[in-house]
């Protein structure tokens, strides 16, 4: 599916995404949060792909672990440690592989899931970038049990993280900073969970 | 905005070094970071590490010294630093008695310094962690957040701090921090605000009649605003809230009432001064009192007053002896 070229080529067009979407970021935090998701998560990104050309040859372990330490040191806040931990937790599930198949790359989604769920203490349902990642990999998990092609199940979980997104507006916040804000959470979008599904748009677009 | 900096990308870095070149006989800065560590590292205890945002100076870094942090690490202005930066603090001070990090409750320090703690354990650091959360303003049952760590935070530097420098277990550290924590509480309030460098504008905007009340550390609002009042009203309110939340009756305490950073002195002492006299019109006794900027906000006009309920273990061990620049006991 997923080679450590194919990997680094991904990265540089999420850190492009970012930054073409920092501004809609930046104003969807600024209605429930301290305005500044957007500009924190690309300058996070410009990081990563700073570091990209160093990790060519790199295992996919290894480019992913780099990956989150760089989110982790440079976006800050409370998104930082959380992409950070994502990205790491992938990288270790696929430590020393050069190459990914379909199910590795289950087992990888479902670590990072894991890690988000573990540092921000909480589950879908609290208006989070879980609640954009969780339908992403059933999505996905259902695409590859049907027999879909990577392309495919790729493409199923960026449309489920994006509906995942739409649906928070619908839901009041109980994690993070927009929770001080109670029943005026409710009719925006989290950020977190936005962020979440332009990365996931992102990866399906190029493949 | 007016401010005696050079620019707004560069406060933090030419604080650091302010502070540095201030007190090399106390701290000095590790090398390629931003965290500051006692100048002589004491070996054989366990090692205290806090920080948060800067803009709360002293805090945290007047705090390390003997009897009190051994490691400091700055944030942004009023951003929690990142977990890297932690793990280096971590890292420059642990040795086989464990650290422990002292953390105010706000879900980005929490999470970073929570990380920090997961990369320092991967590297067979033994590290424990107390949440700091004493500030009344916030209700803590409303949402899972919880309530905000404000100045009462100097308490628990101060007193898990001297039973550290006596050399006790990284346990026990944990349980006197934990303690301190269970029996410190904190109100506060301003009539101005503040301005973050890099924002350029304050995070609120008060009238000349007005106040805020129940505000946090980072120029954020209050829980609400009122008109202004007279000194002692407002220590009546503030303390009210206190009172209300923790059984102080007949018990001894410890008072600190802190200056959010653009209060004069002489209004901190006019504070005081009713605040005694309520205490003891409730039989309280207050055994030891601060007065002064022990936890700010930029240039914020206001105070709060924490109050720590005390036992004979934490009675003396807020005797022990501390120096550090911001904090000594003889």
């Amino acid at each position: 599916m997923t080679d450590s070229a194919k990997l680094i080529e991904v990265l540089g067009n999420v850190k492009d995404a970012i930054d073409a979407n920092a501004e809609y970021l930046t104003d969807l935090d600024a209605a429930i949060g301290d305005s500044d998701h957007g500009i924190n998560l690309a300058r996070g990104f410009r990081k990563v792909a700073e570091d990209l050309p160093a990790m060519a040859g790199k295992d996919i372990g290894a480019i992913l672990k780099k990956t989150g330490m760089d989110l982790v040191s440079t976006v800050g806040g409370s998104s930082g440690p959380l992409y950070g931990t994502a990205f790491m937790k992938a990288g270790a599930s696929a430590a020393g592989k050069s190459e990914i198949n379909t199910e590795d790359f289950l087992n990888m989604f479902s670590a990072a899931i894991g890690g988000v769920k573990m540092r921000g203490k909480s589950e879908e349902g609290e208006k989070t970038m879980l609640d954009a990642m969780g339908p992403a990999l059933r999505a996905a998990e259902e695409a590859a049990a049907a027999g879909k092609s990577a392309k495919e199940m790729l493409e199923a979980a960026a449309e489920a993280a994006a509906e995942g997104a739409a649906f928070t507006k619908t839901i009041i916040a109980t994690k993070g900073r927009a929770a001080y804000l109670g029943e005026r959470s409710l009719g925006h979008v989290d950020p977190g969970a936005a962020s979440f599904a332009v990365i996931m748009k992102t990866v399906a677009e190029s493949y | 905005m007016k401010k005696l900096i050079n620019a707004a990308d560069q406060v933090e870095e030419q604080m650091i070094e302010g502070i540095r070149k201030a007190w090399p006989q106390y701290l000095k800065r590790v090398e390629g970071t931003d965290v500051l560590v006692r100048a002589a590292k004491k070996e054989g205890k366990v090692a205290l590490v806090s920080g948060g945002g800067s803009g709360h100076e002293p805090a945290h870094a007047g705090y390390v010294g003997k009897g009190m942090l051994d490691a400091a690490v700055p944030g942004a202005v009023f951003t929690s630093p990142t977990p890297d930066q932690v793990y280096e603090a971590i890292q420059a001070v642990a040795g086989e008695e464990g650290v422990l990090l002292i953390i105010k409750n706000y879900t980005g320090d929490v999470m970073n310094f929570e990380m920090a703690a997961d990369m320092a354990r991967d590297e067979g650091i033994r590290v424990e962690q107390v949440i700091v959360d004493d500030d009344v303003a916030v209700d803590g049952s409303l949402y899972t957040v919880g309530r905000r760590g404000v100045a009462g935070t100097v308490f628990v530097h101060k007193i898990a701090g001297a039973l550290a420098e006596r050399g006790a277990s990284l346990e026990e550290v944990k349980a006197v921090a934990e303690k301190v924590i269970a029996n410190v509480r904190s109100m506060s309030m301003a009539i101005s605000p503040c301005t973050v460098p890099a924002a350029g504008k304050p995070g609120f905007e008060l009238g000349e009649e007005e106040m805020e009340i129940g505000i946090g550390i980072h120029g954020e609002p209050g829980t609400h605003r009122e008109p202004m009042a007279g000194a002692d009203e407002i220590v009546d309110k503030l303390l009210s809230k206190i009172l209300a939340d923790l059984d102080f009756d007949g018990r001894e305490a410890a008072l600190l009432i802190n200056g959010c950073g653009g209060t004069p002195l002489m209004e901190l002492f006019i504070v005081n001064n009713h605040v005694q006299d309520v205490l003891t019109e409730r039989g309280i006794k207050v055994h030891k009192t601060l007065v002064g900027n022990y936890m700010t906000s930029l240039e914020m006009q206001g105070f709060s007053i924490s109050l720590l309920k005390l036992d004979d273990e934490m009675k003396e061990l807020l005797d022990d002896p501390a120096d550090t620049p911001a904090y000594r006991e003889v």
